[in-house]
């Protein structure tokens, strides 16, 4: 109990332990030109962990992932105030290097997205448009990100055919995979089981926990169960606005705010 | 025709009513098989009328294939001393190969770049500008293009570069101007399919944008622009009039860009109106068009074999 209390002190009051932080957003704000999407959430990711973003439809949730590697600067109109932090330095700061901000901070969509080339070329992609390009290292990095992804076995025989053949869990981890390439130290999914099988699922849900030993995933899932399944800790949004964030069970078992409980126990959403 | 919609309710139980629909339904059925039937029977009379035609320059008139293929003298009037008319078409043949691949590489790299600048780079306004420009020049006649470059083109040519200024230069300046929209616009259909979740995969793997359009859109459109040239080359090798008034109808062997010559189509409108109906010379300009025939005919099987690979990509 005492530890239990503990974590979730940590939580409400965003203590992490000295070092353990990799992101810490800070009064974000965002706008879809006049309409606000986000509005002052701070939120802390620890290295290491699982954290599971939950909240009904429209809450935001997506538009917050994408704010954790820039990739909303591709959308038209949208403008953001706020910090996110990363290792201490604001990715929205001048003279930032959004190459680096997003080869470090990968991103996995909802639908998988593989690229109409090879299953090769979709995961020496992105190490070939960092630079490298011998054949050998190339190699290499396709054979350990496959192998990361749990996708080697299957993909082994093929690597030359199109990835557009393999089947939509396949697909999936081959996006994963191809995240993995680049090394990234953070990996934001989106909803990464939502277009998939339950047995697909649970594939990628145990991929998941094989990466947490080396990486730092957020997550955004519909699904309260698989949040319980795979996270570390869960944030629970609401019309943009962060509500509640604790340590999984925590936050499933004893709610802090009466809108996170009655959306766990569903009473909307 | 039609019956208002809002009145069908009491209408559909009413059996004459049904009996009439189940009409109509066969009626319809009936048309459109027919529309079907007749487009397949004109392909069809084209082609055997097109063969028989073609093919009795060698059978009835016992020209030898090879000599009409590959013989470069061209003169139906030639004196029985000198051995009589004599029909080789290499020249045009050979004008019509060079003048359709030079304009098609002329017009591919300027068609899929503004295709590229009109989706990727500026498609707002560059979309707004460039779309309709293209669909003009997709609607001005040939007989517009043609005299602009006999006015404009040609003594240009004449005076800045040498020659008559008539030449296959002028015509593949011509043709590739002609093809130029039709290059453009199946390029920007292609580049319209590549979705946007892939290329936001590419942006979130850190690539730039000139990376993602080189090494992603570019690729993913490969196929798509191989097609959009091949419909531009099927253009080029049938088109007649622009080219003819241009390229300076010469019947021998061109030996330079700036030399005068003729094409399959050129020679076959040139002449078609001098000939006689079952003559040997009539006969030779239906081998020609037999040429033409054969030729579009595997551009279409290219374009179609390149949409099935393209199909089993995606
Ligand atoms: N490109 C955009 N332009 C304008 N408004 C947007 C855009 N994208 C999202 N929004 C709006 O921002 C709000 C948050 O959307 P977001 O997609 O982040 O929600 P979400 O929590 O991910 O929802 P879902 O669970 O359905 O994926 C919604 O009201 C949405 O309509
Ligand atoms: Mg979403």
């Amino acid at each position: 109990m005492a530890e239990l209390k503990e974590a979730r002190d940590a939580a409400r009051y965003h203590i992490a332990p000295e070092g353990k932080t990799v992101l810490n957003v800070r009064r974000l704000n965002l706008f879809y030109g006049k309409k606000q999407a986000l509005f002052g959430v701070d939120l802390d990711v620890y290295k290491g962990e699982v954290l599971a973003l939950i909240g009904p439809s429209g809450c935001g949730k997506s538009t917050f992932l994408r704010t954790l590697n820039r990739l909303n600067d591709l959308i038209d109109g949208v403008r953001i105030e706020g910090e996110v932090l990363w290792h201490g330095e604001n990715i929205y700061g001048e003279g930032q290097d959004l190459i680096e901000i997003r080869k470090r901070i990968g991103m996995v969509f909802q639908r998988p997205n593989p690229f109409p080339l090879s299953i090769y070329d979709n995961i020496a992609y992105g190490p070939r448009i960092h630079g490298i390009k011998d054949r050998k290292r190339l190699d290499e990095i396709v054979e350990r990100s496959l192998t990361q992804a749990a996708l080697w076995d299957e993909v082994k025989d093929r690597l030359h055919a199109s990835a557009l053949g393999l089947s939509g869990g396949q697909q999936q981890r081959l996006v994963i995979a191809r995240v993995l390439a680049v090394e990234p130290e953070i990996v934001l999914m989106d909803e990464p089981t939502s277009a998939l099988d339950p047995i697909s699922t649970s594939r990628i849900e145990e991929l998941i926990g094989m990466l947490k030993k080396r990486y730092t995933i957020v997550i955004v899932t519909h699904n309260m169960q698989q949040a319980a399944r795979i996270s570390d800790r869960t944030a629970f949004f609401l019309n943009g606005y962060l509500i509640e964030v604790a340590p999984t069970p925590v936050l499933f078992q004893t709610p802090q705010k009466k809108e996170t409980e009655d959306y766990i126990t569903g009473r909307f959403g | 025709m039609s019956l208002p919609a809002t009145r069908s309710p009491e209408l559909k139980t009413n059996p004459s009513h049904m009996k009439f629909e189940k009409l109509r339904g066969t009626f319809g059925y009936s048309l459109t098989i027919l529309s079907v039937f007749i487009i397949l029977l004109a392909v069809i009379s084209i082609y055997i009328f097109v063969f028989s035609k073609g093919l009795s320059t060698f059978f009835v008139d016992k020209l030898h294939l090879w000599d009409f293929l590959s013989g470069t003298e061209w003169n139906p009037t030639r004196s029985e001393e000198a051995g009589g008319p004599v029909f080789g078409v290499f020249a045009f043949i050979y004008g019509s190969f060079v003048v359709t691949f030079l304009a098609a590489a002329i017009a591919a790299p300027i068609g899929i770049g503004s295709a590229i600048f009109m989706t990727e780079i500026a498609p707002k306004w560059g979309r707004k500008l460039l779309q309709p420009v293209v669909e003009l020049l997709v609607g001005i006649p040939s007989v517009v293009y043609g005299f602009t470059g006999l006015t404009l083109l040609v003594p240009f040519i004449r005076e800045h570069i040498g020659g008559l200024g008539f030449s296959l230069l002028a015509g593949v300046i011509v043709l590739s101007i002609m093809i130029l929209p039709t290059i453009t616009s199946i390029s920007v259909d292609t580049l319209l399919t590549v979705s946007p979740e892939i290329k936001a995969g590419s942006y979130a793997l850190g690539a730039t944008r000139w990376q993602t359009i080189w090494r992603l859109i570019m690729r993913a459109s490969a196929p798509g622009f191989v097609t959009a040239v091949i419909f531009g080359m099927a253009r080029a090798f049938g088109e007649a009039l622009a080219v003819q008034m241009v390229i300076g109808n010469s019947k021998r062997m061109p030996t330079s860009l700036l030399d005068p010559g003729s094409t399959i189509t050129s020679v076959i409108t040139m002449n078609m109106g001098n000939t006689v109906p079952g003559t040997l010379e009539n006969n030779v300009l239906w081998s020609l068009a037999l040429i033409l025939l054969l030729m579009s005919t595997v551009f279409i099987f290219a374009v179609r074999l390149i949409g099935q690979r393209g199909r089993l990509m995606s």
